[in-house]
């Protein structure tokens, strides 16, 4: 079928727009790994621009070796699989009672937890409660006072009020009780959503710097974002001067610019590997909450 | 009284197992959710560090009063909307125009390779976003300076010009967020009903007239959900991004409620002031929120609640 002029015209555009989104998207990457990847002598001279000039590992040698890096890739690591563990167990948790129609105090709790989502103490009140509590420098605060988001309860506790009743049912008849229930029954047949937000705490997790910038003052607990943020936008002479070794000056600032492009590329590594396999499950999660919302 | 008591005991007998698995969470959300509420109460108390949350004498609307007047008041909420308000209007339209192509595209591994890496800048860390920023721009190296010096011109101080900050905040934004939010209009042109476009397609419509006046209208309850979902939001702006991306010499600009609670309260620790200042933002952002759905319930009959 011969397609006509102005569907021409369109079908250009389309491919035009979504050819420069993609360009927009990426050339600060490139960028990025290009520079990471480039002498610092190259780099001085400004001559990088879409692809690694003297391609060096040095950058590369130097980050790798500096101790904060993998201390705060520890803790982030730490704090997003204790921190996700504790949710999803937690989200359920909270979620399946409110899914049952015959629990008793399923409407006062539901509105009990809907509250929080548009009244708060605010940060303020907040800050003062952690510190009493004793969290302050304490690795618990990246993981205790985000036990579980509102909302994702209410995304489970969907998904567990779509399951028939007949299976909780019969498994009853069979003598088990909700405990069982939960985690022999509910939590496999729900594994689609419940893998949506395990994604979106994972991320939440790993992303997660004001918790930190509040809470931890302790260099040595602090997550992959307070050291990033450190070495990319405080530029602290004593980072710098740790990772630079000892250059001229001129090196030294030229260098810390390779040595932070190098952060960058090491830190967003794991998302973007990671990140192609996952794909899928986001846009299956977003799906649904479209087609249910 | 006695009848009601044993049936409760049964409730409570009955649905054991359910109560178990909820305390726990309970006490969550009462000890970190609902104990800080009553901390609003600072807002009007002279709060003295060290003696407790209820300590300090009572005063009113001192620091309300005080904000009210400070010299930056205007300048706080003006930021606040500004900042929160213009990636709306830039970045709304974008994640649409996007999903309309997407879907648009018949080349499946060019459709799958603009989706998977637009998508993935929703998933870097805000930390990283800023850190680019920041370097991206910086006078002595950053690239755009190289470029701009190439094309013979003189390199701008972009993160110290007050002027540059709200650019610079909005596009970043849409850069970041533009191709995950696209997620949900694919998903929602996905879903419109075929018959309609064949029978389109028989009436002789060209692609750009299909679009106007067949896809568009199909997504616009998705559209209007979302919009009014944005703007539940629109005080809300993100601290961390102004965070990482203002220093003083942008404040004009760039400070906003959440920046300034924080560097008040947090910092200055005048716990007191910096409650109040909290409070006034979660009030105007309710006003707004309610405003915004009125507004939107009365045009098109459609609303949150």
């Amino acid at each position: 079928m011969k397609t006509s002029t102005s569907d021409r015209s369109f079908y250009l555009l389309v491919h035009l727009f979504t050819l420069i989104a993609v360009l927009v998207t990426l050339y600060p990457f490139l960028y990025v790994v290009s520079v990471s990847f480039s002498s610092v002598d190259a780099i001085e001279k400004q001559r990088v621009f879409f692809y690694p000039v003297e391609f060096t590992l040095s950058g590369y040698k130097m980050v790798l070796q500096y101790r904060e890096l993998w201390v705060s890739f520890y803790n982030t690591a730490w704090y997003t699989i204790v921190g996700t563990l504790l949710n999803i167990v937690a989200t359920c948790m909270a979620a399946f009672p409110l899914s049952r129609a015959q629990f008793f105090l399923r409407r006062k709790l539901n509105f009990f937890i809907a509250f929080t989502m548009y009244f708060s103490g605010g940060l303020i009140p907040a800050y003062m409660l952690i510190t009493s509590l004793g969290l302050y420098n304490s690795r618990w605060v990246m993981v205790l006072p985000i036990l579980v988001i509102t909302f994702n309860v209410m995304i489970c506790r969907s998904a567990f009020e779509s399951i028939p009743n007949e299976i909780f049912e019969s498994a009853s008849i069979d003598g088990a009780n909700e405990l069982t229930m939960l985690y022999r029954l509910a939590v496999p047949i729900i594994k689609p959503t419940l893998a949506v937000l395990t994604l979106y705490y994972a991320v939440y997790h790993w992303n997660n710097f004001f918790t930190a910038l509040l809470y931890l003052g302790k260099q040595d607990l602090q997550p992959l974002q307070m050291f990033l943020r450190r070495v990319l936008i405080m530029a602290s002479p004593e980072v710098m001067q740790k990772m630079g070794g000892a250059m001229t000056s001129n090196a030294l600032a030229v260098s810390s610019l390779q040595v932070r492009y190098v952060s960058i590329v090491v830190s967003i590594l794991p998302i973007i590997t990671i990140y192609p396999f996952i794909q899928r499950y986001f846009v299956k999660g977003i799906t649904l909450g479209a087609v249910k919302g | 009284m006695k009848h009601r008591l044993s049936t409760l005991s049964r409730l409570i007998r009955r649905d054991k197992y359910l109560l178990l698995m909820f305390a726990p969470i309970f006490v969550y959300y009462v000890v970190f959710l609902y104990v800080p509420m009553p901390g609003m109460l600072l807002a009007f108390r002279d709060f003295m560090p060290g003696q407790g949350v209820f300590s300090g004498e009572w005063v009113g609307l001192q620091w309300f009063d005080q904000f009210v007047n400070s010299i930056y008041f205007w300048r706080l909420l003006r930021n606040t909307f500004l900042l929160a308000f213009l990636p709306l209007l830039f970045g709304f339209s974008i994640p649409i125009l996007f999903a309309i192509c997407i879907v648009e595209i018949r080349n499946s591994v060019f459709k799958r390779f603009a989706q998977t890496v637009t998508y993935l800048p929703h998933f870097i860390s805000t930390v990283v976003v800023a850190g680019m920023i920041v370097n991206f721009l910086s006078p002595t190296d950053g690239i755009v300076n190289t470029m701009l010096a190439k094309l013979g011109m003189n390199p701008v101080n972009f993160m110290m010009e007050p002027g540059w900050f709200r650019t610079i905040f909005t596009s970043s934004d849409i850069w970041q967020s533009f191709g995950f939010n696209s997620i949900i209009y694919i998903a929602a042109i996905m879903a419109i009903d075929t018959e309609m476009y064949d029978s389109g397609k028989i009436d002789g419509v060209n692609k750009f007239q299909e679009l106007w006046h067949l896809t568009l209208p199909s997504i616009k309850p998705t559209i209007v959900i979302l919009l009014l979902l944005s703007l539940g939001g629109i005080m809300n702006v993100g601290f961390e991004k102004v965070y990482l991306l203002y220093n003083p010499a942008t404040y004009d600009t760039a400070d906003v409620l959440s920046t300034y609670v924080y560097r008040m309260g947090i910092i200055g620790q005048n716990y007191g002031f910096a409650t109040a200042v909290g409070l006034f933002n979660s009030v105007v952002t309710f006003i707004l929120v309610l405003t915004a759905n009125t507004l939107t319930r009365r045009l098109t009959k459609m609303s949150l609640w």
